[in-house]
C-alpha cells in the first residue's frame, strides 16, 4: 500500500491531472467501462445484494452514465476561471476565481450502492483534476473486486487506484495525509474518519444517513393516492430493499387516513412482488440480525400489520409494515436501513412538522401533498439534506441539485457541478499593475491620511477626487 | 514546545525527576515534548489544557537521536545543540497510536501522575489566577458557581441559543438586517473605543486599525446589508427529462447555532466579520474572542450586547479551559481562526458531534519578486503588507521573499529606503509600528533571530525592545533553507530573503513547501504571471501587490491544505454559514411504470432512455421499437 500511495502522489505532482485532456480521457474511459462491463456490474450486484438488473441499472449504472455524460459536457465550462468584480479602490486590477485540484483524494464508499457510490464521487474528483484512491466497502466483496479489476484496466492506473480490504486497510489509509477525504457510510465511522483527518487538517465530506420521513397528506384524488403509494414503495423496497441512505425510513400520516394507506400499500406490494424474486437481499448476517432484533420486542412485534416473515439462510426479510410502534423503541430511534416500514399516525398532518423538528436532521424529507401552505411550512420550518414533494429518491438523479446532508446526516454536497466544487479549491487570484499609487496607503501615518481613507471606504469618490486634487482638506 | 504556568512548574519538574531551573529573565519556561505525533488528543483533557499551551515541533526538528525506546529524557542542552531551539526542559512521551477518538482522552504517561495529584480544587485556584472568567451572558455577568470546569454554564448558553434559534426569528430578513444595522451602528459609534482597545492590545496605530479592521468590518456589514436579500432568494435550477414534469430550487437555510473562535492579531475584524456572515445566513451565534487580546475581548463582551439581540448573539470570554468546554458542546458549525495546532484540536472535537468546521489558519506566504518591476512601488507594497500589517502579525503578511541573486541588492536597497521613510531611523520609537502581542511571541521571535544558522544574515534592523515588546523591521539575506526561520510561520517583523539564479526556481521552492494562505508575485512578465497562477497552489494569489485580495468581497478568502479549509467574505460567508437545501417538487403527473417491479424487458429499455435523458431512445422504447 505504501508504495502505491507514493506512486499516486508522485504521479499527481507531475501535473498530468491538471489538463482538460487528461480529465476528459478519464471520464470517457469511465464511460467505456460502464458500457463494456455492464453485465459484470449486474453480476457483482446480484451476488452482493441480490439486486435485480433493472434496479442495478436504474440506481447505479444508468445514473452513472448520466453523470459522466453531464460532466463531459460541462467540464470545460467548470474549469474556466470565474471573473469577478473589483472594488474601485483597487483600480486598476482584475480578479478571478480559479478552480484548482486539491491533490490526492481518498474516497470511502459504502456497500449498499457499491458501484454507484464509488464512481459518482470519482466523476467529480476526476473532473476537478485530482489523483484518487477508492476504498470500496469490504461488505460488498464482488463489487469491490470488480472495481479493483476494471478501474485499473480502463483508467490511468498511476493516478486512479482502488484499494480493497477491511477496517484494517481503512485504518492504514487514514493514517496517511490526504488532501481530501470523501466518506459515505455510518455516523460512527464518520466520526473516526473526521478525527483522523483532523490530525492532518484534511477537509472531509461525510455522506451519512438518518431517518428520512415521508409525510403522506390525506390525498383526496384516487389517482394521486395510487401514485403516491407506488412512489413510496419505490423509495423503500424497490431501492435495495430499504438499504438506501435516502430510502423512506418511516411514514407520517393522519390517523383517519392510515388504514386506507396501509391497505393500498399492501395491495401494491403484492402486485410489485408476486414472488419477491426482484427484491434485494439483506447484505449480511450481521445486518439481518440487527433488523430482526428491531422487530423482536413484543411491543414492536405486536404492531406489525403486514409481512414480518424472514429467512436467515437467504438473508430475506419480507416487506414489513408496522403501525404506530412505540416511539422509544429502537426501530424509531435508529436508522432502519432495511425493509421495515413504520407508519406513525398524527392527529393533524401539520403535527408532522414538530415530529420531524424534534429529531436529528435527516438526509431527505418526502412529502406527498397538494396543499401549498403545508409545502411552504415544510420548506421553511424543517431542515434536511433535501426536500422532495410528491416523489421519492428522484432528487438524487438531478445533476443541478446538490446532494448531501446537514447536521446528523453529514456535510458536504456533491453531484454535477457540486462534485467538481467539492474536489476543487477555489483559488482567488487578483492582479494589479504598477499604475496609480496612492501614498495614503502607507505610513508614516499623519492627520490627513485618515480622511482620505474614509472617502475611499465610504465609496465617496467625489471627496476622494477633491482631496487628491488638493481642493479639500 | 510547551509552556507551563509558573505555579505548576515545580510540581511538574519534580514528577519528571528533573531539577527546576530558573528561567532566564523571568520568561516562561519552554518545555519540548518529543513524540511522533502532536499530543493533540491528550490536550483535549481540560486539566492539560489549563496548564499547557502547545507549539508542535515539526517532525524533522524533533530530537533526531532519539529512538522511542530510549528511557532517559535528553537534556535541554542536547536538544539545543541538535536543533538550535532554546528550551529549558525536554520531555519524552510515547505515541498513543490507538486513540483516534478523544472520547476518553489519555495523557502522556509521564504527565498522568502529575495531573492526578492536581485534583480540580488544587488546580483550579492556582492555574486560574491568570485566566479570566468568562464574562459572557448579558454583558459581563459572573458565571454560575462551578466555574469553567463543569460545563453547566456552556450547556445553559447552548440551550438559550437553541431556544432563540428554534423560535424562528433569526430566519427573517428583518431580524438579520436589524442585527447587521446594529453592528454597523456599533462600529460607527464606538470607533474610538475600538481603536483604543486595539492600541491597548497591540499598540496598533490608529490608521492601521481604521484601514484594516474598522473600515473592513463596516464595508463587510454594508455589503451584506446590500446583498442579503439577493443571497436569501431561492435559486431556481433546471431539471431534466428524467424527472419531467418537475421543478427544483435550492434554498439557503441557516445551519443553527454556530461557534466563532477568533484570533488576537486582528481581534476586532476577525471576530466581527464571521459574525456578520453567520447573522446574514440567519444563525444564532456565540463569539469567543481571543484571550490574548484581552481589551478587545472585553470590548465585545461589554459593548456588542447593547447593539444586537442578546438571546441569539452571545459573547463568551475566556481562555483554554472555557474554549475546551465550548468545544465539547454540540454546535451546528464551528468557525475557527488561529493556529494549526489548535485547528487540529478544534476539528477533532468537532468530529465527536459531526460538526462541520471552517479553519482559517496561516502559513508561510511567499513573495516572489521579478527583476523587471518598478522596485520603488514593489518595496512599498511589500513593506505595507509586512510591517504595515500589525508588524507582520497577519496571516496573509509576506513571510519571506524569493528573488534572483542579481536583483536582491536592488530590492534590499529599495526596502531599506522605504523602511527608513516609513518608520524613521529608530523604528522602535515609531508610533506607526504595532508591538508584538506578548512575551511568549516576543521570545519566540527572538529565538528565531538567535538561531546560529542565520547569524550574519541580518542586513537591516534586528533591534529589540523587550520592555516595549518591539522588534524593529528586520531584513535577512540568504538565510539557509533549513534554518528555523524558514521552517515555522514567522508571524512577526522579520523578513528573510532567499535568492536563486533564475526566477523560475522560486516556483519549485514554493511547491516544495506546505500550501500557504497567500502567494504574491511582483512582475511585468505576463507569461511568468500565468505560470505562477497555474502552478502555485495557495489560498489566494495576488499579483503586484500584497494583502489587497482580502478586501475584495467578491473573492473567497480561505486556505487550502495546511493553511486551512473553508472560505468566507461576502457571499462566501453567507454560504459558509448556510445549508443549501435542494427542494424538488413533482406533481402526480408523469408517472413512469418502468420504475417499478415486476421488471420486464420493455421497462428496462424505457428506463435507459429516461435516465440518460435521450428522447430518441425513450420514444423508440415507448413505441416498442428496438433501439439497436
Amino acid at each position: 500500500m505504501e508504495g502505491e500511495l507514493k506512486e499516486v502522489r508522485e504521479a499527481y505532482e507531475s501535473g498530468k491531472t491538471r489538463s482538460l485532456s487528461w480529465r476528459l480521457s478519464q471520464l470517457k474511459a469511465l464511460l467505456r467501462l460502464l458500457y463494456d462491463k455492464e453485465d459484470d456490474i449486474f453480476k457483482a450486484l446480484e451476488q452482493d445484494l441480490g439486486k435485480h438488473r433493472a434496479e442495478a441499472y436504474r440506481d447505479e449504472v444508468g445514473l452513472l452514465i448520466k453523470s459522466v455524460n453531464y460532466a463531459i459536457g460541462n467540464l470545460r465550462k467548470w474549469m474556466t476561471p470565474n471573473k469577478v468584480s473589483v472594488p474601485l479602490v483597487a483600480f486598476p486590477s482584475r480578479a478571478d476565481i480559479v478552480p484548482e485540484p486539491l491533490g490526492v483524494v481518498l474516497i470511502f464508499s459504502s456497500w449498499n450502492f457499491p458501484i454507484g457510490l464509488s464512481l459518482e464521487p470519482l466523476i467529480g474528483a476526476i473532473s476537478a483534476g485530482n489523483a484518487i484512491i477508492i476504498k470500496p466497502s469490504e461488505l460488498a466483496p464482488e463489487s469491490a473486486e470488480f472495481l479493483a479489476r476494471s478501474v485499473s484496466k480502463y483508467l490511468d492506473d498511476k493516478l486512479v487506484k482502488v484499494i480493497t480490504g477491511g477496517p484494517d486497510a481503512g485504518q492504514k489509509l487514514l493514517d496517511h495525509k490526504w488532501d481530501k477525504i470523501f466518506f459515505t457510510g455510518s455516523p460512527r465511522v464518520g466520526r473516526i474518519v473526521m478525527a483522523a483527518a483532523a490530525k492532518h487538517l484534511t477537509p472531509v465530506s461525510l455522506e451519512l444517513g438518518g431517518k428520512c420521513p415521508a409525510i403522506i397528506d390525506s390525498l383526496t384524488n384516487a389517482r394521486d393516492r395510487k401514485i403516491a403509494v407506488r412512489r413510496i414503495i419505490g423509495g423503500k423496497w424497490v431501492a435495495c430493499s430499504g438499504q438506501a441512505c435516502i430510502g423512506v425510513d418511516y411514514i407520517l400520516v393522519e390517523e383517519k387516513f392510515a388504514p386506507i394507506l396501509i391497505d393500498m400499500l399492501k395491495a401494491t406490494i403484492e402486485k410489485f412482488y408476486p414472488a419477491f424474486d426482484t427484491l434485494s437481499k439483506i447484505i449480511n448476517k450481521h445486518h439481518f440480525q440487527r433488523l430482526a432484533s428491531l422487530i423482536k420486542d413484543p411491543s414492536v412485534a405486536d404492531t406489525i400489520v403486514h409481512g414480518g416473515s424472514m429467512d436467515s439462510d437467504k438473508l430475506f426479510i419480507e416487506p414489513t409494515i408496522l403501525l404506530d410502534p412505540p416511539l422509544d423503541a429502537e426501530i424509531m430511534t435508529e436508522e432502519i436501513f432495511g425493509p421495515l416500514l413504520p407508519v406513525i399516525t398524527v392527529k393533524k398532518i401539520e403535527d408532522s412538522i414538530d415530529f420531524i423538528r424534534t429529531r436529528p436532521k435527516p438526509l431527505a424529507i418526502y412529502a406527498f401533498t397538494q396543499d401549498e401552505k403545508l409545502k411552504n411550512r415544510l420548506v421553511s420550518e424543517t431542515s434536511s439534506g433535501s426536500l422532495t414533494f410528491n416523489d421519492t429518491m428522484l432528487q438524487f438523479a438531478i445533476d443541478t441539485l446538490p446532494f448531501g446532508g446537514v447536521g446528523a446526516s453529514g456535510f458536504g454536497q456533491y453531484h454535477g457541478k457540486f462534485s467538481f466544487d467539492m474536489f476543487s479549491h477555489k483559488k482567488s487570484v487578483m492582479r494589479r499593475s504598477f499604475l496609480l499609487e496612492y501614498s495614503f496607503r502607507y505610513p508614516p501615518w499623519d492627520g490627513w491620511k485618515l480622511p482620505f481613507m474614509r472617502s475611499v471606504f465610504h465609496f465617496d469618490y467625489v471627496s476622494l477626487l477633491l482631496r487628491l486634487l488638493g481642493l479639500k482638506r | 514546545m510547551l509552556l507551563f504556568h509558573f505555579p505548576l512548574l515545580p510540581l511538574l519538574l519534580s514528577s519528571l525527576g528533573q531539577e527546576p531551573q530558573t528561567p532566564a529573565s523571568g520568561l516562561p519556561l519552554h518545555v519540548v515534548f518529543l513524540e511522533q505525533q502532536p499530543p493533540l488528543l491528550d490536550l483535549c483533557h481540560p486539566y492539560a489544557c489549563a496548564i499547557l499551551t502547545l507549539i508542535t515541533v515539526p517532525p524533522h526538528r524533533r530530537f533526531p537521536i532519539l529512538p522511542t525506546s530510549e528511557p532517559k529524557s535528553p537534556t535541554a542542552s542536547d536538544y539545543h545543540e541538535q536543533t538550535h531551539i532554546v528550551c529549558d526542559v525536554v520531555v519524552l512521551t510515547a505515541r498513543d497510536s490507538h486513540c483516534h477518538m478523544p472520547l476518553q482522552p489519555s495523557l502522556p504517561s509521564s504527565l498522568t501522575p502529575l495531573l492526578e495529584r492536581l485534583s480540580p480544587p488544587a488546580l483550579v485556584p492556582q492555574c486560574r489566577r491568570n485566566l479570566k472568567r468568562p464574562r459572557n451572558m448579558e454583558g459581563g455577568e459572573k458565571l454560575p458557581a462551578g466555574g469553567a470546569f463543569d460545563g453547566a454554564w456552556a450547556a445553559e448558553l447552548i440551550a438559550e441559543l437553541r431556544r432563540g434559534f428554534a423560535s424562528g426569528r433569526t430566519r427573517s430578513y428583518a431580524w438579520r438586517a436589524e442585527q447587521l444595522k446594529g453592528i454597523a451602528r456599533m462600529i460607527e459609534e464606538k470607533e474610538a473605543e475600538i481603536m483604543t482597545a486595539l492600541h491597548d492590545d497591540l499598540a496598533k496605530p490608529h490608521l492601521e486599525s481604521f484601514l484594516h479592521e474598522i473600515s473592513m468590518a463596516k464595508a463587510s456589514c454594508t455589503f451584506a446589508l446590500k446583498e442579503m436579500k439577493q443571497w436569501m432568494k431561492p435559486e431556481k435550477v433546471p431539471t431534466s427529462i428524467t424527472t419531467f414534469p418537475s421543478s427544483a430550487e435550492i434554498i439557503s437555510e441557516p445551519l443553527g447555532i454556530v461557534l466563532i473562535i477568533s484570533s488576537w492579531n486582528y481581534p476586532f475584524l476577525l471576530s466581527i466579520d464571521p459574525v456578520i456572515g453567520a447573522i446574514a445566513a440567519g444563525n444564532a451565534v456565540a463569539l469567543k474572542p481571543s484571550e490574548v487580546s484581552p481589551t478587545t475581548s472585553s470590548f465585545f463582551a461589554k459593548i456588542l450586547p447593547a447593539y444586537v439581540d442578546n438571546s441569539c448573539i452571545k459573547v463568551v470570554e475566556g481562555s483554554i479551559p472555557e474554549t475546551t468546554v465550548l468545544l465539547e458542546q454540540k454546535w451546528n458549525k464551528i468557525f475557527y481562526t488561529g493556529s494549526r495546532n489548535v485547528g487540529r484540536i478544534v476539528m477533532a472535537a468537532a468530529a465527536k458531534h459531526l460538526t462541520p468546521v471552517t479553519l482559517e489558519l496561516g502559513g508561510k506566504s511567499p513573495v516572489v519578486v521579478d527583476s523587471n518591476v518598478n522596485v520603488k512601488v514593489a518595496a512599498k507594497r511589500i513593506a505595507v503588507g509586512k510591517w504595515g500589517s500589525n508588524s507582520g502579525q497577519a496571516c496573509i503578511a509576506p513571510d519571506y521573499i524569493l528573488t534572483t541573486k542579481a536583483f536582491a541588492i536592488t530590492l534590499v536597497e529599495a526596502l531599506k529606503i522605504t523602511l527608513d521613510k516609513f518608520y524613521g531611523k529608530d523604528p522602535l520609537e515609531s508610533g506607526d509600528l504595532s508591538r508584538l502581542v506578548n512575551v511568549k511571541h516576543f521570545s519566540r521571535l527572538t529565538n528565531l533571530l538567535n538561531d546560529k544558522k542565520i547569524s550574519g544574515t541580518i542586513i537591516y534592523g534586528g533591534q529589540r525592545d523587550e520592555q516595549g515588546l518591539k522588534i524593529a523591521p528586520t531584513l535577512l539575506l540568504d538565510v539557509p533553507h533549513d534554518s528555523l526561520i524558514m521552517d515555522e510561520e514567522i508571524f512577526g517583523p522579520l523578513l528573510p530573503i532567499i535568492t536563486f539564479d533564475k526566477i523560475e526556481q522560486c516556483f519549485d521552492f514554493i511547491q516544495s513547501k506546505e500550501k500557504p494562505l497567500a502567494a504574491y508575485l511582483f512582475t511585468k512578465d505576463k507569461k511568468l504571471e500565468e505560470k505562477f497562477v497555474k502552478t502555485v497552489s495557495a489560498g489566494g494569489i495576488l499579483i503586484n501587490d500584497t494583502g489587497l485580495h482580502f478586501a475584495n468581497p467578491h473573492l473567497p478568502f480561505g486556505g487550502v491544505g495546511e493553511s486551512g479549509m473553508g472560505a468566507y467574505h461576502g457571499k462566501f460567508s453567507f454560504d459558509t454559514f448556510s445549508h443549501r437545501k435542494p427542494v424538488l417538487s413533482r406533481g402526480f403527473a408523469g408517472e413512469v411504470r418502468a420504475r417499478y417491479p415486476p421488471y420486464t424487458q420493455q421497462k428496462q429499455k424505457i428506463l435507459r432512455g429516461l435516465i440518460n435523458g435521450s428522447f430518441i431512445a425513450l420514444l423508440l422504447a415507448l413505441i416498442g421499437l428496438p433501439r439497436d
